[in-house]
């Protein structure tokens, strides 16, 4: 059947600002969107630009908006749209747009730095593996699935607002070592978090749930940060 | 503009990221890669990682060993896997160390699952040998490891594809690679260098890969004059959800999930009497289409079902959570209650660049190292995998032989002084890059891209014969024909897929060509790679490893001794 496609374009050596450019390609409904892209690549327009890997939604390389919604490219199919086989994509908000649909994320993995995202742990390793209980990892589990794609980050609208703001992204990998049992450092880490382009510039307003891919509840996990502030109290 | 460190390495997956952080703040080190780190298909690897930590019941190293041994079709080297099963445990302590989240059992320990070929007791019964986070096991090691890199003084080059390496009087000397954002080029000098740059799945219409998975390092290594190992064997798995190869991970047969025909049979029943679905990779595969090519594929089409409806809501939210999503997004089916619709797909490349157990490539077959150049992972042949790779041993392979490569990468810094820069290689590679941009022609790269991959899904996937391998041989020299009359019609400078995808093809052909050689000349069946036309596993022949480098412009095929320590070559079956 045959789709349009309105796709945002920008070319920093010869557009000054963004354009849409309209395609109209055959597809099925069972094709993914990233299909789309590349038929439109390949059979239309070799200078499109995106960016894309694994095609299945575990690299996090295509987030882009989608009708409106920020999404995978690889994740979303014609038919999960209700939009008459017509299609309007454009790159992540927020972040500068290099070309195309392909933005500028140094400023996320930035900000993912800052939360010092790796495992901080007391004194010499054992032997063998740490113990940890199950509980546990299974309560860091949902984090774990984030596959930093940045779709929460853009979504949210007070990263919309405030630049400095860390953004659901970076708080949620704060929350993956503030609540893994096996860090030292779940106080200092707490503490850092303790202001208002931290955890308290969450406004809960769930976009970042909402838009997640991965199906993260990302607001919930958040929540269970600012709780441990207001206890006072590190592990769950 | 020209870059100088210690240690360049090509690829930020797992293997790249060991190597990288064996070598942090020992040296100064860069890590290029045409993706961003955490893009790396490293990222996709599901299931787990094997070692004989024995938590969930008895096992040995010495199990792990014969079983990789087993299911290598006794074409793995027998020094190496005894080293990668006996590091095994070690390594994953050490991840766990670092923060990988594992899976746990009630005891807070790591836990572990069943997997494909993995037994107790030298192949008695299945074994709990696979170490797991939910069904994202390389996911989350990757992230850990890349974050890990974060705090290690490391240079990053995200989104830079090199285009050649500087190879020169026998040693080699750096790498010369192109900025996508920007199409600056650059010549990165270093004392070693490191190719981890993964598998080349692309090659075939259906995959479980990634787009980036084009075989680079294997393609460079090779014009470059190295040898490729053991190209032949290239994994199809089983489960790719059908028509889109998606992969669904063994693990889901390690916790219970049978594969059932048209009938609603179990045919592995029939195949492995022992082990049934959790059979090795390469016999699974067969079976399925086997029982596709007996009319007893679902609805008379090509594929089988993957029944996990009586796993429980339970198992499949902790356990398998990732693949039942896949299943749902993209064949709207819910495993729960419902069988997935599968086919194989072709997975990984046993073969790769010839490299000893510290990562050094060898360029003969007598092992004499070309130094300077090391090879990890997927892109590298240690042989670990032989003729087919077990499920979990691919990121064991990553971790323990990346490791072992940083620290001989370590090691060889600090014998040699820096050679002596040469622009040499970087003029070269911006004039082959200005032609590259002028080309015009009536090919298309989708075309000639599409019409390889399908050759190669039809003459070189599963079932070969001599008939077919010489009509993908023959499309091959077309395609390469082809290829140099693709127009390349996007002329900027700032992310350029038309140009990098032709780079990419370039790459694709050469190992192409390499993979049908090899299966022409081994006329025997063994592990991945059957032969119809000579359909049992020769000894006398060819119980050797397939060599092929580049002389002269032209392929050239030579062998290569197996080494076999403790187990002697047996009959194989499960």
């Amino acid at each position: 059947m045959e789709c349009r496609f309105a796709v945002y374009r920008f070319d920093p050596a010869v557009d000054r600002q963004g354009r849409y450019q309209s395609y109209v390609i055959s597809a099925e409904p069972s094709d993914k969107i990233l299909d789309c892209l590349n038929r439109i690549r390949w059979d239309r327009d070799p200078t499109l630009a995106y960016r894309a890997s694994c095609c299945h939604g575990i690299c996090g390389s295509d987030a882009m908006v989608i009708n409106g919604h920020v999404a995978l490219s690889c994740q979303k199919l014609v038919r999960d749209f209700k939009t008459g086989n017509n299609f309007v994509i454009e790159p992540l908000p927020v972040f500068p747009v290099i070309k195309d649909l392909i933005v500028d994320l140094r400023p996320f993995f930035a900000k993912h730095r800052a939360v010092r995202p790796y495992l901080v742990a007391n004194g010499e390793s054992p032997e063998k593996e740490r113990l940890q209980n199950s509980e546990n990892q299974q309560f860091i589990e949902p984090a774990l699935r984030c596959i930093l794609c940045a779709a929460c980050t853009a979504s949210c609208p007070i990263t919309r607002v405030n630049p400095d703001y860390l953004g659901p992204a970076a708080l949620l990998r704060a929350f993956r070592y503030v609540c893994d049992s096996r860090d030292a450092q779940t106080l200092e880490r707490l503490q850092a978090l303790d202001n208002d382009n931290g955890i308290w510039g969450c406004k809960t307003m769930w976009w970042c749930t909402e838009v997640c891919p991965k199906g993260i509840p990302v607001t919930k996990c958040l929540g269970q940060i600012k709780r441990l502030l207001k206890k006072g109290d590190a592990h769950a | 503009m020209d870059s100088h460190y210690d240690a360049v390495i090509v690829g930020a997956g797992l293997a790249g990221l060991r190597a990288a952080i064996e070598l942090g703040g020992q040296a100064r080190v860069a890590v290029i890669s045409k993706v961003f780190a955490t893009r790396s298909h490293s990222g996709a690897a599901q299931g787990g990682i094997g070692a004989a930590i024995g938590n969930e019941e008895e096992d040995r190293w010495e199990w792990h060993m014969f079983d990789t041994v087993k299911g290598s079709d006794y074409l793995g080297d027998q020094d190496a896997i005894e080293i990668m099963a006996k590091d095994a445990a070690r390594t994953i302590y050490e991840l766990e160390h670092l923060g990988v989240p594992f899976n746990r059992t009630q005891d807070g320990r790591i836990a572990q699952r069943a997997f494909g070929g993995h037994t107790r007791d030298f192949g008695k019964a299945p074994v709990k040998r696979a170490c797991y986070a939910a069904d994202r096991t390389g996911r989350v090691i990757l992230d850990t490891l890349w974050e890990q890199s974060l705090s290690k003084g490391i240079d990053f080059y995200d989104e830079y594809q090199v285009l050649s390496l500087m190879i020169d009087g026998g040693s080699c000397s750096g790498v010369v690679a192109y900025e996508l954002a920007t199409g600056a080029i650059t010549a990165f000098h270093g004392k070693a260098v490191l190719l981890a740059t993964g598998g080349a799945g692309k090659i075939f219409k259906t995959t479980s890969n990634a787009l980036a998975s084009t075989g680079d390092g294997m393609a460079l290594a090779y014009q470059a004059g190295a040898p490729l190992e053991d190209m032949e064997f290239v994994q199809f798995h089983p489960t790719g959800i059908y028509k889109l190869g998606i992969l669904i991970s063994e693990a889901a047969r390690g916790e219970g999930g049978v594969l059932r025909n048209a009938n609603g049979e179990r045919f592995m029943e029939h195949y492995a009497p022992v082990i049934k679905d959790l059979a090795p990779r390469d016999m699974v595969s067969r079976c399925i289409l086997e029982e596709i090519r007996a009319g007893r594929g679902i609805g008379g089409k090509d594929f089988v079902h993957l029944d996990l409806t009586h796993l429980g809501q339970d198992v499949i939210d902790r356990k398998l959570a990732e693949i039942v999503g896949f299943a749902k997004t993209y064949a709207g089916v819910d495993a729960a209650r419902e069988p997935i619709p599968v086919q194989p797909t072709c997975h990984y490349m046993m073969g790769g660049i010839a490299a000893n157990a510290d990562g050094e490539v060898i360029v003969d077959a007598g092992g004499t190292p070309l130094p300077g150049l090391f090879a990890t992972g997927e892109c590298a042949c240690v042989s670990v995998h032989g003729a087919n790779r077990l499920g979990c041993n691919s990121l064991l392979d990553t971790l323990v032989f990346g490791r072992r490569t940083g620290v001989a990468m370590r090691e060889f810094i600090q014998t040699i002084k820096a050679p002596k820069p040469s622009d040499a290689f970087r003029k070269k590679a911006e004039s082959r890059m200005a032609e590259l941009l002028a080309t015009e022609g009536p090919e298309r790269i989708g075309a000639v891209m599409t019409e390889l991959q399908h050759t190669m899904m039809e003459h070189v996937s599963v079932f070969r014969h001599a008939e077919g391998l010489q009509a993908a041989l023959s499309k091959i020299g077309e395609l390469k024909e082809r290829s140099t009359r693709i127009s390349i019609q996007d002329r900027g400078s700032c992310f350029n897929r038309n140009l990098l995808e032709v780079i990419e093809l370039g790459h694709m052909l050469d190992l192409a060509e390499v993979i049908t050689l090899g299966a022409l000349s081994r006329r025997e069946s063994r592990g991945a790679h059957w032969r119809e036309d000579f359909p049992q596993r020769d000894d006398t022949k060819f119980l050797h490893h397939t060599m092929v480098r580049r002389s002269g412009g032209a392929p050239q095929i030579f062998s290569r001794p197996v080494v076999i320590t403790r187990f002697q070559p047996r009959e194989r079956t499960y």
